[in-house]
């Protein structure tokens, strides 16, 4: 939104550079183009103006910042402003700090996701805050509503309330609180059904459902890609129903989430949280800046770096380190960290979050290369006999075929992830002899300032080429998937392990970037 | 029985014994088979084997009333009993009718003087915004009634009027019944697509109802959506109210293998419509996108003309967004046509009308609720009407 919005803005200030200050006029004309801007990213009309007359105050008469164009300094306030609009002093769910059983009513429009967010809330509850959750649908009006959040409720591993056909939502409800009460559940996630703003009996009944359990937490479930809509509905739940929060689902897609502006200015209740995509760890606490910062395409660092650290296992961290010491690495250490890639989500939500990177990261998401040869290497050691996972040294030829007909691969694959882990294994020898510090030298070495050259040459590189090269910038040329704990990433430093010393240095540290195999041709240093 | 409690109370363990044998007499037959008899059938056999109102229906040779007739008779009183008429139009109009008040409102107040001068023109322009219409569309509508009626005496009657018209103009080409026929080669086939949540199962029932209850076909439905929890569960409870047959796989099989499988089935049992499910998806997850484009591809194994359908739904609380959705789906599997749910909320489903200026593609039916004939033709005349608040005529 803002990319445009500055390129836009470019040619109105074009002739301005320089000059002083920014003058009214072309202010105005600014912001003749960020109202429609603002419109098109379905923020509502009111909305729009309030913000518009604020900007415009802000932006008239400042002085123009020498080496920066004009254009981004009014995109700076319009971010700034933004932020601000969008930044609430209660952020936390309050069902946190509430006596139990606290329920969690969640209350939306059709198809906005309700069911799928209380899934996700249920399992980050339970993960993130060790709370004992209990969820029930209150959805008897589209078919097998409640059989969906039964189902959702087994993937995510949270439970649900037993399904009794025939009963109403507000006796589901309270069967649901009394079940909290009996069973010690901290939490009580009551999931209702769609409903339309205007349709007076559906409000009414949830309004009864509020009223019988008394919800320390009312969330409005809202799609980011709805349109002007978006106050109408915000202003009628929050009316007839008073909310306390909103989940914004969908931020994943490209809607430019106007909405999120209009529901936070309309209402005045916080965004809570927001949902990113369809794995059940895709939730995020919602944050004004990063949101705003991920949209200009600065990257958000601080994202990846919770997620890392809540889902790197210290312990088994440290018990990797000690392995990794002594020189040593196996396919289970292979195994393990392909785990903990997937776990934060896969290379491209990796990659999506790093400074620079988004456009690298689309074209991985496009190509898919990440997480099918992941899974493929994956299938491939878990293959193996134990016996032969510690020591690859066994694999004969017959072990082979066993192996690579057992994962549904070829002989050829699995000789190039042997290749690979050797390698790998090199590598951890390497750094044994030299010790940690003088890895951390040279991989420094390797990757200070040549950052941006490098993705410059990626951009434009194939997949696979710039993979490759990837690898081969990183790895010394050996090939080698940067190893998690080579940079720096040792829990001892106090980094996060398994994201390596790459956080602050771009690409650095993705833990183990599966090689393409590939012949001696293209395996070539570039210089 | 008692060869795992050996070390219990030797008392207890003889009085256990002794109730045995007072319970059962040595030389009483079992009653219990021996083996618990475990039928272990595939869920694919035991849904061959379970009679479904279809088969019925098939023995009958004829298209009867299906079961769900008496409840949708129901749904409709219910309606009716809700809103006053339960006629298509004014229940359009009653859907509608938010919509068109909040535009009526604005109508109605905007001429503050006789003439249209320019700030009631920029009122209108925003009007048509908070309609959803966007920006630009809006801008070419507020800048066209300008042209026509700048600086002349109006009536808000004739500003509603020339709107209504040049919606209508906008909308009349793309307002497209869908078709029907079915080819001689096999069954009609039609691939229903979309982003999350917008309702395509919904929709799915509904057609499903429409074509085999109003038109006489016969119509069968696969459960494509093979992602969602309970979304085959969803769709075969829409299957049992219409009476027809589903196709479907466990959860997490491959919906183009799905989608194959349903046409050689349908051509077989001579459906004249086969519906196509899938999985709600996000426009630009290309892996996604991929997906579907396979389904698609797959299907054209069995013919290059197939699918005869693809039906994009969108949502009518959608904002500009529904321009990008279109543009991707329409790239990936060859949008024909689309369906606008949801229209019986507040939203003004306004972007309908900037969709029909820039792709210019059918748009078949409208949703207008959650009850099993809630889905409505879409007719321009009527639609730019409420639109703009006008009775109709």
């Amino acid at each position: 939104m803002f990319q445009s919005l500055s390129d836009r803005l470019g040619g109105i200030f074009d002739g301005l550079r320089g000059k002083g200050a920014l003058r009214e006029e072309d202010v105005n004309t600014a912001m003749r183009e960020i109202r429609v801007a603002l419109l098109e990213a379905d923020v509502a009309l009111p909305v729009v103006k309030d913000f518009i007359e604020t900007v415009k105050e802000k932006a008239i008469g400042q002085d123009v910042i020498k080496g920066v164009n004009p254009a981004q300094q009014v995109v700076k306030i319009v971010h700034d402003e933004m932020v601000e609009l969008l930044g609430a002093d209660e952020t936390e769910l309050r069902a946190l700090s509430a006596p139990a059983p606290a329920a969690i009513l969640m209350v939306g429009l059709q198809g906005a996701g309700k069911t799928t967010s209380s899934a996700k809330i249920g399992r980050f509850l339970q993960e993130k805050h060790r709370k004992k959750v209990l969820m029930a649908s209150l959805d008897v009006q589209r078919p097998a509503a409640q059989e969906q959040l039964r189902q959702l409720g087994e993937q995510t591993e949270v439970t649900t309330l037993p399904i009794i056909d025939g009963q109403t939502p507000e006796k589901i409800a309270l069967r649901a609180m009394e079940t909290g009460r009996k069973e010690g559940y901290d939490i009580v996630i009551l999931d209702t059904a769609g409903r339309l703003a205007i349709d007076e009996p559906l409000m009414n009944e949830v309004k009864a459902v509020s009223k019988a359990t008394n919800p320390v937490e009312t969330l409005l479930v809202a799609d980011a890609m709805t349109g002007q809509d978006a106050v109408n509905v915000a202003k009628a739940f929050d009316e007839k129903i008073g909310i306390t929060g909103i989940m914004l689902t969908r931020v994943d897609g490209d809607a430019r989430g106007g909405a999120a502006m209009s529901m936070r200015s309309i209402t005045g209740k916080p965004i809570k949280l927001i949902g990113v995509g369809e794995k059940w760890s895709e939730i995020e606490a919602f944050y004004p800046d990063r949101i705003a910062g991920r949209i200009l395409g600065m990257g958000d660092v601080v994202s990846l770096v919770e997620k890392a650290v809540e889902t790197v296992d210290q312990e088994e961290a440290a018990q990797m380190a000690e392995k990794f010491k002594k020189g040593k690495f196996d396919f289970n250490d292979m195994l393990a960290q392909y785990k903990q890639m997937s776990k934060m989500g896969g290379m491209g939500s990796l990659m999506k979050m790093l400074p620079g990177l988004g456009k690298f990261a689309d074209q991985i998401e496009k190509a898919n290369v990440d997480d099918t040869i992941i899974k493929k290497q994956e299938a491939m050691i878990l293959s193996m006999t134990m016996e032969e996972r510690a020591k690859p040294a066994l694999l004969n030829a017959s072990r082979k075929r066993r192996i690579a007909e057992g994962s549904g691969s070829t002989v050829q694959e699995l000789n190039k992830l042997i290749k690979q882990h050797a390698q790998m294994e090199k590598m951890m020898k390497r750094i044994k002899k030299m010790g940690m510090g003088g890895m951390m030298k040279q991989m420094k070495g390797l990757m200070g300032g040549k950052d941006a050259a490098m993705l410059d040459e990626l951009e434009g590189m194939s997949e696979e080429e710039a993979m490759q090269a990837l690898q081969e910038q990183q790895g010394g040329g050996s090939g080698l998937g940067p190893n998690p704990f080579a940079g720096g990433g040792m829990p001892t430093g106090g980094g996060f392990p398994g994201l390596g010393g790459g956080i602050g240095s771009g690409m650095g540290g993705l833990p183990g970037l599966p090689t393409r195999g590939g012949t001696k041709k293209n395996r070539k240093k570039k210089k | 029985m008692v060869f795992w409690r050996k070390k219990k109370n030797q008392k207890e363990q003889e009085q256990d014994e002794q109730d045995d044998k007072i319970l059962h007499h040595p030389g009483e037959p079992e009653i219990e088979p021996p083996v618990e008899y475990d039928a272990d059938i595939s869920p694919e056999l035991e849904q061959q084997l379970k009679e479904k109102p279809s088969d019925i229906i098939d023995d009958i040779k004829e298209t009867p009333l299906p079961k769900s007739q008496k409840d949708s008779q129901e749904d409709s009183k219910r309606v009716s009993d809700k809103k006053d008429e339960g006629g298509w139009l004014s229940r359009l109009n009653l859907g509608l009718s938010k919509s068109s008040g909040k535009l009526e409102k604005g109508l109605a107040s905007f001429l503050t003087g006789k003439k249209l001068d320019a700030e009631a023109l920029e009122k209108l322009e925003e009007i048509l915004i908070a309609a959803d219409l966007g920006p630009k569309t809006a801008m070419m509508l507020a800048k066209e009634i300008g042209d026509s009626r700048f600086g002349k005496e109006t009536s808000e009657e004739e500003i509603k009027q020339t709107l209504a018209e040049r919606i209508e103009e906008l909308l009349g080409d793309v307002a497209i019944p869908m078709e029907i026929k079915t080819p001689e080669e096999g069954p009609r086939v039609v691939l229903v697509c979309g982003v999350n949540g917008v309702g395509k199962t919904t929709t799915i029932g509904k057609l499903a109802h429409q074509l085999h209850y109003k038109m006489g076909k016969k119509v069968m439905l696969a459960a494509g959506d093979t992602f969602r929890a309970a979304a085959i569960e969803q769709l075969q409870i829409w299957a049992d109210r219409v009476g027809c047959k589903l196709i479907s796989k466990d959860l997490g099989s491959d919906a183009a293998a799905l989608a194959y499988e349903a046409y050689e089935q349908a051509k077989a049992d001579n459906v004249d419509i086969l519906l196509i499910d899938t999985a709600g998806r996000l426009q630009n997850k290309s892996n996604l996108m991929d997906e579907l484009g396979k389904i698609r591809r797959v299907l054209q194994k069995h013919g290059e003309a197939l699918p005869h359908a693809t039906l994009l739904v969108l949502d009518a609380t959608t904002g500009q967004n529904a321009h990008s959705q279109v543009e991707t789906f329409q790239e990936t599997v060859d949008v024909t046509g689309l369906i606008v749910t949801k229209l019986d909320g507040s939203a003004k489903g306004g972007v309908v009308v900037s969709l029909a200026d820039k792709f210019k593609m059918p748009i078949h039916a409208i949703g207008v609720g959650e009850q099993i004939d809630d889905l409505q033709p879409f007719r321009a005349k009527a639609f730019a009407n409420s639109l703009v608040g006008l009775t109709e005529s």
